[in-house]
């Protein structure tokens, strides 16, 4: 029970932390334009594989790992800074699903396809349903992210002391594309061929708290997406209100409208810093690491979403329209809202681990 | 240890806290540069990053060291020090701050007036230069403090004809002197807490300005921005603020129910996330990187306040019913008011300090840069706009 007062750690960002969202926005800027970003959903290849191999490129997919399983040898921080800029930018790249399987192997100290993970050779997700709360056994694996464009599915099977976490080739499944709510995150079926194979790499409690660990490790990063998200929504919001005229005025000197914006902001200046606390939690794995997590979910997640749906509303007519991206950001902020446990959902957690318990 | 720790020890080592008499230990603290390690040398502080302040205060605190009385000193520390240092003299610097600091001098603010609330500038207090000194006249209110302060931080109106910001001058006024009269108010908990003052043929020397004759606005500025970062923004532990609700929650199970369990856990939440943004502020402060976030630790400190004191109230059920005691005398220092009485308090986080309004108008226009409300009142003299 975290009833006690963790030790803050340093939430500001460092140099190479600032040097290394530069350059990922300044990529993101060139290659996933809003225009860019819609006709991608309306393409039958809805993961853009060239600026995924160009973020690749940039690193982002060994921020985490160590050097000596090829590796950049940073930490989940940094990872937090791509995840932030990814989020903004709406990217229609499977990093999270990629880093939910890299979490997982780095909890059972994989050697032999984590070096190629980590280099980009190849591609990953965790087959768990993208709704899967951090902590709960895994249930099923309908609605997969990031499935569809990964080489290598990482299968937690049975329970308990038979539990599995098993590496199956993806060509050896069955992935069924759905039609997902979250345009540019696609998800997927799987169904997973029982004697079709596949390497186990681990068993038992092993297995399980990879998996725990893989799923925290998306939330913490989905966290900062959210965040990502509510920094661009709003941005683009107060641009349009300095912009637009109605009755003769820039509706952004309406104070109706400001208060709107400014308290969107303070819920953004929040969200950034537990966001932040999270990924610091998780880089040093820190004891408080569940309490930061859940707190990150519960906050971040409605903050997102409220800020897409005051973004499409502030925009008026044109933001109800398919063409301008706030639909995009809505629909992003509501399936995040939803995935790897709801607010609601770590809320409840949180009663546990900092003791505020239900009636009866 | 670091070099300043070791000077902390050394200090404690030389000045035994049960053996030193409080005001000479306060002082002796002060002198050392250990009051208020980023203010300069020889002026309580070493010129050094308030980064480890938290860890001097607790060091002096586990030894036992008097503390310098911070509920009461709250205004003159949260707002005059920041004025001082930045518009004062060396002269008035040297001679204002180390009682102030050491709490023998408590403060207060003279700046609201029954026609001058959100729209500070619009004031009417009158100063007029006479030889060496200014005779005020003119009423303030909501004065928090007044009866126990000995000296306050006051703005003026020296000149009626330019627009209203810029015929300002700031003061700072020795409550004891002829013509101040401190009235108390009541107010919503029952308590007199703040006051109106009433100056009458004050004279203050033109040594206690602040800052140049006609520059009261910039001095204030000083004065608003630190008390924003100040109501809100402590360094408070997790927990601090829904602590008592916590506690009730905690030890009276068979008064929860699951509607009231949803709104514990998400104050929990909003209290926490104000909490660590409130830390990350800091910290950005303490590295020289002090960001607008300042203005949303306490908007949302007041409103967060007031769900949670409501939400326990109403857990508390038949005992939110009955009220602890209605006469006017403050509550006893250190002493936690019942949840109601925190609660009709804390109506009052929202007004004091710039109302909510006002903070979002500030966020909307600094920060995010919306355009400005329309003003009718640019460019006119003040004697000049309607009132
Ligand atoms: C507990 C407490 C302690 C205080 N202590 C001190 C003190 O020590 N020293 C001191 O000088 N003052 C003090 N004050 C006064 C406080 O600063 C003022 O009450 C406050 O600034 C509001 O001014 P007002 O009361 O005149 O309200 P008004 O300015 O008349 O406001 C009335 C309402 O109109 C809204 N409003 C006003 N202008 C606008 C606008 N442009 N846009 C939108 N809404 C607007 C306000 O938000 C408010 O809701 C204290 C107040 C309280 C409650």
């Amino acid at each position: 029970m975290s009833v006690v007062d963790p030790v803050m750690p340093d939430l500001l960002e460092s140099e190479v932390e600032a040097d290394l969202r530069s350059t990922v926005r300044t990529l993101l800027e060139k290659r996933a334009s809003p225009a860019e970003v819609l006709r991608r959903t309306e393409s039958d290849e809805p993961v853009d594989r060239a600026l995924w191999a160009a973020l690749i490129e940039v690193g982002i997919t060994g921020l985490a790992v160590p050097e000596k399983l090829g590796g950049a040898g940073a930490s989940w921080r940094e990872a937090a800074v791509v995840g932030e800029e990814l989020g903004r930018a709406l990217a229609p790249v499977p990093y999270l699903g990629h880093s939910m399987a890299v979490a997982a192997l780095l909890a059972v100290g994989d050697e032999d396809l984590l070096p190629e993970l980590a280099a980009g050779e190849r591609t990953a997700t965790l087959a768990v349903s993208f709704s899967t709360m951090p902590g709960s056994a895994s249930v099923g694996t309908t609605s997969v992210a990031d499935a569809r464009t990964a080489d290598v599915l990482l299968v937690p099977a049975g329970t308990g002391a038979s539990a599995e976490l098993i590496a199956v080739e993806a060509s050896t499944a069955t992935i069924t594309p759905v039609i997902s709510l979250d345009m540019t995150r696609p998800l997927a079926d799987i169904d997973i061929d029982a004697s079709g194979g596949g390497r186990v790499v681990a068993r038992g409690q092993a297995a399980c708290a990879a998996v725990d660990h893989a799923l925290r490790i998306g939330a913490m990063l989905l966290a900062a997406e959210q965040v990502g998200i509510a920094d661009r929504v709003l941005e683009m919001t107060v641009a349009y209100l300095k912009e637009r005229r109605q009755f003769g005025r820039i509706i952004g000197s309406y104070q109706v409208l400001k208060h709107r914006c400014a308290d969107l902001w303070v819920a953004l200046t929040q969200a950034r810093a537990v966001a932040r606390y999270a990924a610091v939690c998780a880089a040093t794995d820190a004891d408080d690491l569940s309490v930061a997590i859940a707190l990150a979910k519960a906050h971040c997640g409605p903050a997102a979403l409220r800020t897409a749906e005051e973004g499409v509303q502030l925009h008026g007519g044109i933001g109800f329209t398919w063409e301008h991206p706030a639909h995009l950001y809505l629909k992003r902020a509501a399936a995040d809202a939803i995935a790897l446990g709801s607010a609601d959902r770590h809320k409840a957690t949180l009663a546990t681990l900092v003791d505020i318990p239900g009636p009866g | 240890m670091s070099d300043l720790m070791r000077r902390v020890t050394e200090f404690l080592a030389a000045h035994d806290p049960a053996a030193t008499d409080r005001w000479e230990f306060l002082r002796a603290r002060f002198d050392a540069g250990l009051a208020r390690i980023d203010w300069p040398q020889g002026l309580g502080g070493l010129g050094a990053s308030p980064a480890e302040q938290a860890a001097v205060d607790a060091a002096f605190a586990a030894a036992g060291a008097p503390n310098n009385r911070p509920a009461l000193g709250i205004i003159g520390l949260g707002m005059a020090s920041p004025a001082i240092l930045r518009h004062g003299t060396s002269k008035q610097q040297q001679r204002l701050l180390r009682p102030l600091w050491t709490g023998e001098e408590i403060w207060c603010q003279l700046f609201s007036e029954p026609g001058a609330g959100s729209d500070l500038a619009s004031l009417a207090t009158r100063a007029v230069r006479d030889g060496d000194d200014w005779v005020v006249n003119g009423q303030k209110v909501w004065t928090s403090l007044a009866q126990f302060a000995r000296r306050a931080i006051l703005v003026t109106r020296t000149d009626p004809n330019v627009p209203k910001h810029e015929g300002l001058t700031y003061f700072v006024l020795d409550m004891k002197a002829p013509g101040v009269e401190v009235r108390p108010l009541r107010q919503i908990t029952g308590e007199s807490e703040f006051n109106e003052v009433f100056l009458t043929d004050v004279r203050i020397p033109d040594a206690d300005r602040l800052g140049a004759v006609g520059e009261g606005w910039a001095v204030a500025m000083t004065t608003l921005m630190s008390e924003r970062t100040t109501i809100g923004g402590g360094h408070s532990p997790r927990n601090a603020m829904v602590a008592p609700l916590m506690n009730t929650w905690r030890s009276r199970p068979e008064l929860r129910t699951a509607g009231l369990h949803e709104r514990v856990l998400e104050l929990w939440v909003q209290a926490e996330a104000s909490r660590v943004a409130g830390v990350r502020r800091r910290q950005a402060q303490a590295a020289g990187r002090p960001g607008p976030e300042g203005s949303a630790a306490k908007l949302s400190f007041s409103e967060l306040n007031q769900r949670i004191t409501a939400v326990e109230t109403e857990l508390l059920g038949a005992e939110g019913l009955r009220y602890a005691d209605w006469r006017p005398e403050r509550a006893p220092e250190g002493t936690v008011p019942a949840a109601n009485r925190r609660y009709l308090r804390s109506r009052g986080n929202s007004i004091e300090g710039g109302t909510s309004e006002i903070l979002r108008n500030i966020i909307a226009e600094r920060v995010l840069g919306l355009p400005p409300e329309v003003r009718v009142d640019k460019d006119i003299a003040w004697k000049d706009l309607p009132r």
